[in-house]
């Protein structure tokens, strides 16, 4: 198939998405729908999304077109500016909600209906549409108005407190994961609205708690609630000052050997030390799965990986058939050959020539293909195209609509 | 619950897939409606998908009181596999039937339910999945509409299309691991953690949602690859951004922040009691200021602006803390939130059971599994305002639903159904000899 049909023939082709979100998950939930073909329009505030201002920069030259963040989360939208704030900008708000099959939010619970534009007004003029209302502690509760960031979500749901060392802190996760998590379980839960809407001709309002995806999360999160509520067992810190973590240290870098029942024998053969199979702490599966035996095989198995560099210990390792991954940074990411054999960083280039490479499809359809048809819009690139377009406003009333500050 | 149709009721998914990627996505098929068959073998023991291993003594547990080995009352019995929690807790609403693909018999049984199914989802090493019979191209010819999600960590193709990895791994080929933790100590003080599990499921049910919508549409079913290194490096993109732009590369901040100040874990009250303070803004500074009484070290030039903030982070970090401690965690969140200032505590497990948040919104659900017992699981993630949800079965003990996939949906009649019973592929438990 050329590309060109490729693009019409993606898989949600069909699919009209208002993007009136402020933060990551809003824009992570539009932007995969964006990639897989949906029409995604991105109404920003004249003063421009306040993801445009987080850093890192391209070439570290901040400006409102220049944010990683932006860039990346905006791709293959179409972006106009609305302050929906104004009575004339509220309007043209819900005008663009009956063109649209799913808007995408991230106030907090009382702020769109403070404005007039809650779910009950956009399903009156449009009696299918879903909303996705993406917030900290969701629409209801004794904390749904509460202010939350990353480190608050992963906090409150239970696993901060079994990460990182029992004599220390507990320690947060990396920048941003739980946002970019909640911006996909946000996307799904669309999908599956707009699956019922279809069928059934009603409208949903989608309410989305990150609060509460982390708490149901398998990162280890739910299985841990749930042995509480088998044992009454609460999982705190460890301590491995000492080692016998899963992470190992080698020449140049470091190797992740998170064991299964399986490592020992596989281990001792990529050690060439399958006589060792013989002993009592290695000899029967019920001993092999004490922890004094992982001590003993951990102090066979690091003095030979310090003799070798990383790159080395994993194909060893693999070939041994023992479950592993290095442990990157983004150097050493962004070099890796598997990533690279499989073309995971595009280029993306905008009409001035400048170009960003960037991460790539987080899974790739056969049929309705991933592509990446345009970069992430300039602030109001689309202004005259969708309100002249779609809701058939002449160049003088758009030209007003500017002057007054609306768009 | 409502007499409303779930949107995914009448969609069939095989699933093939151990450990947690695999099983999430059909976690989230199966809450919103699908009927999911796990297709589990008998003759050996899937690694990590009904516990660590098959048969587990009751002293070996007592010996090692861990989450992952935390069977109902720390009692295995002698079917451990129905009663671990790292299973049930993603297998509500699922079906159990067992079949073992790589023996005599498995692939007709397999051939049968392409014919009568919609998606198969598989998290298997490409090597193995070709063992048992897993393709596309086989499915397809059964039923053209038909959607296969394969998820390999490294993908289909590839240097690495053989290499075996779990969450924890993928955690540190994404760059991930090298993002948090505490800054001064070296990677291997890390906890593991699984978070691309969580990421690979979503976004494979994400990807079958497509597939439908697509095939509704068109007609037409299709393949879809996910590879889940990849799939979790799409998480943490600005980070690669930073090395593709900027060659910078970024390094964990532990419990810091890039931008905002204050940031940090404070102790409070008590022991091993904490709470997270996160400070956006100018406003928000001075909120946190007021909250804490306006102390005379507030005025300082030191904090005067956030460059100086960020600059005196040391500082600073040990004034807060001096408040913090003299306080429940509790109450450090609540005063915070009342001045809109983002706080929250550290909750443990015991804890986030209870939470006023979670509890107000009924996010736990009592539910009774045969010879487990009755429990509060955690329940359906996200709400549809038209479409009330609640888990509807327990987690399946293993081949719970022999009878009503062989006979009721592939037809077997009840000698072939003994027969396959005779041959070693139906039952309630592992064979004898599985450890």
């Amino acid at each position: 198939m050329s590309e060109a049909n490729a693009l019409h023939d993606q898989a949600l082709s069909d699919l009209r998405v208002l993007d009136i979100s402020r933060r990551i998950p809003g824009h992570v939930c539009t932007k995969v729908l964006a990639d897989f073909g949906a029409d995604v329009i991105l109404a920003e505030p004249p003063t421009g999304d306040p993801t445009r201002s987080i850093n890192p920069f391209i070439e570290d030259l901040p400006s409102a077109e220049s944010g990683v963040y932006f860039r990346y989360l905006n791709n293959n939208k179409r972006g106009i500016t609305l302050d929906f704030e104004t009575t004339t900008g509220r309007k043209l708000l819900l005008e663009l909600v009956e063109c649209a099959d799913l808007v995408v939010e991230t106030f907090s619970p009382s702020t769109l209906p403070s404005l007039g534009l809650g779910y009950q007004t956009m399903k009156e003029r449009n009696p299918r549409i879903v909303l996705t209302s993406v917030t900290n502690f969701g629409q209801s509760g004794p904390y749904s108005e509460y202010q939350a960031s990353e480190a608050i979500y992963y906090a409150m749901s239970g696993l901060m407190n079994a990460t990182g060392l029992a004599s220390r802190e507990p320690v947060k996760l990396g920048p941003n994961v739980i946002q970019f998590h909640a911006g996909i379980m946000s996307a799904l839960h669309s999908m599956i609205a707009l699956r019922g809407t279809a069928a059934r001709g009603v409208g949903e309002h989608v309410d989305e708690s990150i609060q509460e995806l982390q708490a149901g999360s398998i990162d280890r999160t739910s299985a841990m609630l749930l042995a509480y509520q088998y044992t009454g067992f609460i999982t705190g810190r460890e301590n491995f000052e000492g080692g016998g973590g899963s992470i190992h240290q080698c020449k140049d870098g470091y190797l992740n050997m998170f064991p299964d029942a399986t490592m020992i024998p596989k281990g001792l053969n990529m050690l060439g030390m399958t006589e060792l199979m013989e002993e009592p702490l290695f000899s029967t599966m019920e001993a092999r799965s004490m922890p004094e035996s992982h001590e003993y095989f951990d102090a066979l198995l690091n003095p030979w990986l310090l003799e070798r560099p990383v790159t080395e210990a994993f194909a060893a390792a693999q070939g041994a058939r023992i479950l592993s991954g290095p442990v990157y940074n983004s150097a050493l990411l962004t070099a890796d050959p598997n990533f690279r054999a499989r073309a995971y960083w595009p280029t993306v280039e905008r009409s001035n020539g400048e170009k960003v490479r960037m991460p790539g499809k987080s899974f790739q359809m056969y049929g309705g293909p991933w592509a990446m048809r345009r970069p992430a819009p300039t602030l109001g690139q689309h202004n005259a195209e969708i309100y002249g377009g779609i809701l058939g406003f002449s160049k003088e009333e758009i030209s007003t609509l500017k002057q007054v500050g609306v768009i | 619950m409502g007499t409303t149709k779930l949107p995914l009721e009448g969609i069939r998914v095989l699933d093939i897939t151990l450990v947690w990627a695999g099983p999430y996505a059909t976690q989230m098929l199966a809450d919103w409606g699908a009927e999911v068959i796990r297709l589990e073998p008998i003759d050996h023991f899937q690694p990590m998908a009904r516990g660590q291993r098959a048969r587990v003594s009751k002293a070996e547990i007592t010996a090692d009181t861990d989450w992952h080995n935390a069977y109902p009352d720390w009692d295995p019995t002698d079917m451990p596999w129905n009663r671990t929690p790292s299973f049930n807790v993603h297998a509500r609403n699922k079906k159990s039937m067992t079949v073992n693909l790589g023996a005599p018999g498995g692939q007709e049984v397999f051939q049968r339910l392409f014919h009568v199914a919609d998606v198969l989802i598989e998290n298997n090493v490409p090597t193995t999945a070709d063992k048992l019979g897993i393709s596309y191209e086989r499915a397809r010819k059964i039923n053209p509409g038909f959607i296969m999600v394969r998820m390999p960590g490294f993908g289909l193709q590839g240097p690495y299309r053989t290499y075996r990895t779990l969450g924890s791994h993928i955690d540190g080929v994404s760059g991930h691991a090298s993002l948090r933790g505490y800054p001064e100590l070296g990677l291997e003080f890390q906890t593991d953690i699984f978070y691309s599990d969580a990421a690979g499921g979503i976004n494979c049910a994400l990807a079958v949602l497509m597939a439908l919508r697509y095939r509704q549409r068109t007609g037409k079913g299709q393949m879809i690859e996910l590879a889940q290194v990849e799939n979790f490096t799409s998480y943490i993109s600005d980070v690669n951004m930073d090395r593709l732009a900027n060659g910078r590369v970024q390094r964990t901040l532990g419990n810091r922040h890039r931008t905002m100040v204050p940031h940090g874990c404070y102790p409070c009250r008590g022991d091993d009691e904490w709470v997270v303070i996160a400070v956006e803004n100018e406003e928000q500074w001075d909120a946190l200021c007021r909250a804490m009484g306006n102390p005379n070290w507030t005025a300082d030039r030191k904090f005067a602006s956030y460059i100086s903030r960020y600059e005196h982070q040391n500082e600073l970090d040990a004034l807060i803390l001096d408040w913090t401690r003299t306080f429940n965690k509790g109450e450090v969140m609540r005063m915070l939130q009342r001045v809109g200032v983002p706080s929250g505590q550290v909750s443990n497990h015991a804890e986030v059971s209870r939470d006023p948040q979670l509890r107000y919104r009924n996010f736990f659900q009592w539910v009774d599994m045969p010879g487990t017992g009755k429990h509060e699981y955690p329940s359906i993630i996200g709400r549809l305002s038209e479409t009330p949800n609640a888990i509807r079965t327990p987690p399946p003990r293993l081949g719970e639903h022999n009878e009503y996939v062989y006979k009721q949906l592939l037809g077997y009649t009840d000698s072939e159904y003994w027969q396959f019973e005779e041959m070693g592929h139906i039952g309630d438990a592992y064979h004898a000899h599985v450890e």
